[in-house]
């Protein structure tokens, strides 16, 4: 299954090539506006043509995502999935309170983190042991906070929260609180 | 000319305040208003660089994070409000050729944004009140973790702010639709719909074809205004509500904090706060592109119907748009995130890419042009949003924002890349190219010093929003700190980058003080010995 560090990795392709491309584009325009030669006047038919590129890049972009990234369409439909696996997890007073002290998922398990907060909003978030982000979310107080996740490859995960709520929340880390395992018992 | 009088009398002495209009006081008096408080958002900002480098021993986490409450605060009101109100105050009635409603009143807006700014960057200063712009309930009224009167008084500064604004707003409107004394009467109700995009509106529906009775970067101007109305009054009542829960605090009475829905303040929240990000800013931009490029070219606008069109759009999109704040919010319905927070939030790569081009096209029909530096700041001004936009269209998707939301990309190269690069860039391009009207001609010290500000902070600005960037992507969160250097890398290369801002402001306000004069400068605050109301001198 394509994960965050695929996607991410095609995001930073995919934005540094704009970037560089946008860049040269501009430093032309500056060189030629300045510079003497024939001003052929810019057509109104180009300009239609980049009104349209742009709205069928600005609606592609998602169509495109929704088929090529797994938990985007499961997320959408995270009510109708029966998980394989429930985690009810609290957060008070700046500290979550986890079912387990480590929370075990089997290999290609759908598990659902259901993520309470009696006080504040925090964010619950889980990131791997060189501190790359797998997935995030926020916890609103009196609302329910429920997010769907396949795992399909081993991996010990620190949970953290992703949201500011004062800074006593800086030190939100559960260090190594999920751990992935495919082998078969 | 010695240093010494370089630096009391302005380069080769050109800049006499005593010759300047009531107008031109209000707009200089805005302008340096706007230059001190971006001075603390640049120092604030570099504490905070640092900060992410290595904890600073004398500033303890908690004042850390009241600087990061304060300091996108102080760049919007106490700054980019400063210098944006004080251009449109004069530019409106410069461009209708009638006085302003008041001027008095413009005097006042300035005022109230520079007390008011120092009020709540002051309290949080004092009292490290520190619960974030966001405000996310009920942190604000969290009394465990942040003072009382000092939350008080920040909220006090906050509505003294939110005040000018309204002076400003009604200024605004008021000058567009009333009839000065003398002037045959003004159909108040047709300006107002023409610059509000009414008319032209009805023309479209009706297929009447109507002449616009404002010109377009006057539109531009009232309709960001109405944004602008808006989230004076979103941000108004916010504040009151925080009061209430503060007031009874101090009174001995503590509200239930669930008396509130933390889901629905959120989207209150975003919505108002997406009347400046995503409405206000991309308007009031668009606009004076529009304005910069006819001004640089002397030529019609390219398209210019469909950039009136946009800008309405652009306006309407921004009262629609907020969810894409929520989309990591798991009880948000799933509708909003999708229409809200995806689909509408793509118009804005739209109306942007729209204004983005036609500003390009009116430059091109003019060439070959000078390279100013209106003209060298204004394309910087275009590079920038032509970079933070498409990184905010990425972030406003579904799949993407469940592993950018709340990272440094975010904060990086979408935010600082749109306020400091896209922003600020087109600001000093109006800036550069008002200075010789509304100072009636003082000199430019240096232009050396002007080549190295233009440098110096398009590469300090790109530089530090893609380090954060490159850091976000690696899974760095902002507004939380990582004492362990695991993302140093980054956050080095972003603390040179920003030193490089720091280095392009100071030559910036170097170079001004020492066109203007320490005597200038201090010129500017007294009241104008001419009995007009006309923006510049009669020549």
């Amino acid at each position: 299954m394509v994960d965050s560090t695929t996607v991410l990795w095609g995001q930073t392709l995919a934005y540094t090539f704009y970037v560089l491309a946008i860049m040269a584009v501009m430093g032309w325009f500056a060189l030629r506006v300045t510079q003497q030669g024939p001003t052929p006047a810019v057509r109104p038919g180009l300009f239609y043509a980049f009104v349209a590129f742009l709205v069928v890049l600005g609606i592609s972009l998602h169509f495109i995502t929704y088929y090529t990234i797994p938990w985007k369409p499961m997320d959408m439909h995270r009510a109708d999935i029966t998980p394989d696996k429930v985690f009810d997890i609290g957060v008070a007073g700046h500290k979550f309170q986890l079912p387990a002290e480590t929370l075990q998922v089997a290999c290609n398990d759908r598990v659902l983190f259901n993520v309470t907060s009696s006080d504040l909003t925090y964010g619950f978030g889980l990131f791997r042991q060189d501190h790359s982000m797998l997935f995030q979310m926020q916890v609103v107080p009196g609302h329910m906070n429920d997010i769907l996740w396949q795992f399909d490859k081993p991996g010990v995960y620190s949970i953290r929260s992703t949201e500011y709520s004062g800074p006593a929340g800086v030190d939100m880390v559960v260090k190594d609180a999920v751990v992935v395992s495919c082998e078969k018992s | 000319m010695s240093f010494t009088e370089t630096f009391l009398n302005g380069a080769q002495g050109a800049f006499k305040p005593a010759t300047l209009t009531p107008m031109q006081k209000m707009i200089l008096r805005f302008v340096v208003v706007g230059l001190v408080f971006y001075a603390f958002a640049v120092i604030e900002g570099m504490i905070m660089r640092i900060y992410q480098v290595t904890p600073i021993p004398v500033v303890p986490t908690v004042q850390f994070f009241a600087i990061m409450t304060a300091h996108p605060l102080v760049g919007i009101f106490g700054s980019t409000y400063a210098i944006v109100f004080g251009a449109f105050l004069f530019l409106v009635p410069f461009l209708m050729k009638k006085p302003l409603w008041s001027i008095p009143l413009a005097n006042w807006t300035c005022g109230l944004l520079a007390v008011g700014t120092f009020t709540f960057w002051f309290a949080g200063f004092l009292s490290e009140y520190a619960p974030l712009y966001t405000l996310y309930w009920p942190l604000p009224a969290d009394f465990t973790q942040f003072s009382l009167w000092g939350g008080t008084f920040f909220i006090v500064g906050i509505a003294i702010v939110m005040v000018g604004v309204v002076f400003f707003v009604v200024n605004i409107f008021r000058t567009i639709t009333y009839t000065p004394a003398g002037w045959a009467p003004q159909p108040a109700g047709a300006l107002l719909g023409s610059a509000l995009g009414l008319s032209g509106l009805q023309a479209f529906f009706t297929r009447q074809k109507q002449d616009h009775l404002v010109s377009l970067p006057v539109a531009a101007i009232a309709r960001g205004t109405v944004d602008t109305a808006f989230n004076a009054g979103i941000i108004l009542f916010t504040g009151v509500l925080i009061l209430v829960y503060m007031v009874a605090e101090i009174f001995g009475t503590s509200l239930k904090h669930s008396a509130v829905d933390a889901l629905l303040y959120k989207n209150w929240f975003w919505w108002g706060l997406d009347l400046i990000a995503d409405g206000l800013v991309l308007i009031f931009v668009a606009g004076t592109w529009y304005l910069l490029a006819t001004l640089i070219t002397g030529k019609k606008l390219f398209m210019e119907n469909w950039a009136r069109a946009a800008l309405f759009i652009e306006m309407v999109v921004s009262w629609t748009v907020w969810s894409h704040h929520l989309m990591s919010d798991q009880a948000q319905p799933g509708i909003l995130k999708l229409l809200s927070g995806e689909m509408v939030t793509a118009f804005e790569l739209i109306t942007q890419g729209l204004a983005f081009f036609i500003t390009l096209a009116t430059l091109w029909s003019a060439r070959p042009l000078k390279m100013t530096f209106p003209l060298r700041f204004l394309l910087g001004g275009l590079l920038g949003f032509a970079l933070a936009v498409p990184a905010g269209i990425m972030q406003a998707d579904l799949g993407l924002n469940r592993i950018l939301h709340n990272t440094q990309w975010i904060v990086g190269p979408h935010v600082h890349v749109a306020v400091l690069v896209g922003l600020t860039m087109t600001l000093y391009s109006a800036i550069y190219l008002l200075f010789p009207i509304v100072t009636n001609g003082a000199r430019l010290y240096s232009e050396k010093l002007a080549l190295f500000h233009f440098w110096a902070h398009l590469l300090g600005g790109i530089g530090m929003g893609a380090f954060m960037g490159m850091a976000g992507l690696q899974g760095m969160l902002r507004r939380s700190l990582y004492v362990n250097g695991e993302f140093n890398v980054y956050m080095i290369l972003a603390a040179l980058s920003g030193s490089l801002l720091l280095l392009a402001f100071l030559a910036f306000f170097y170079n001004i003080v020492m066109s203007l004069g320490l005597k200038g400068v201090i010129g500017i605050f007294t009241p104008s010995k001419l009995d007009t109301t006309d923006p510049v001198p009669a020549s």
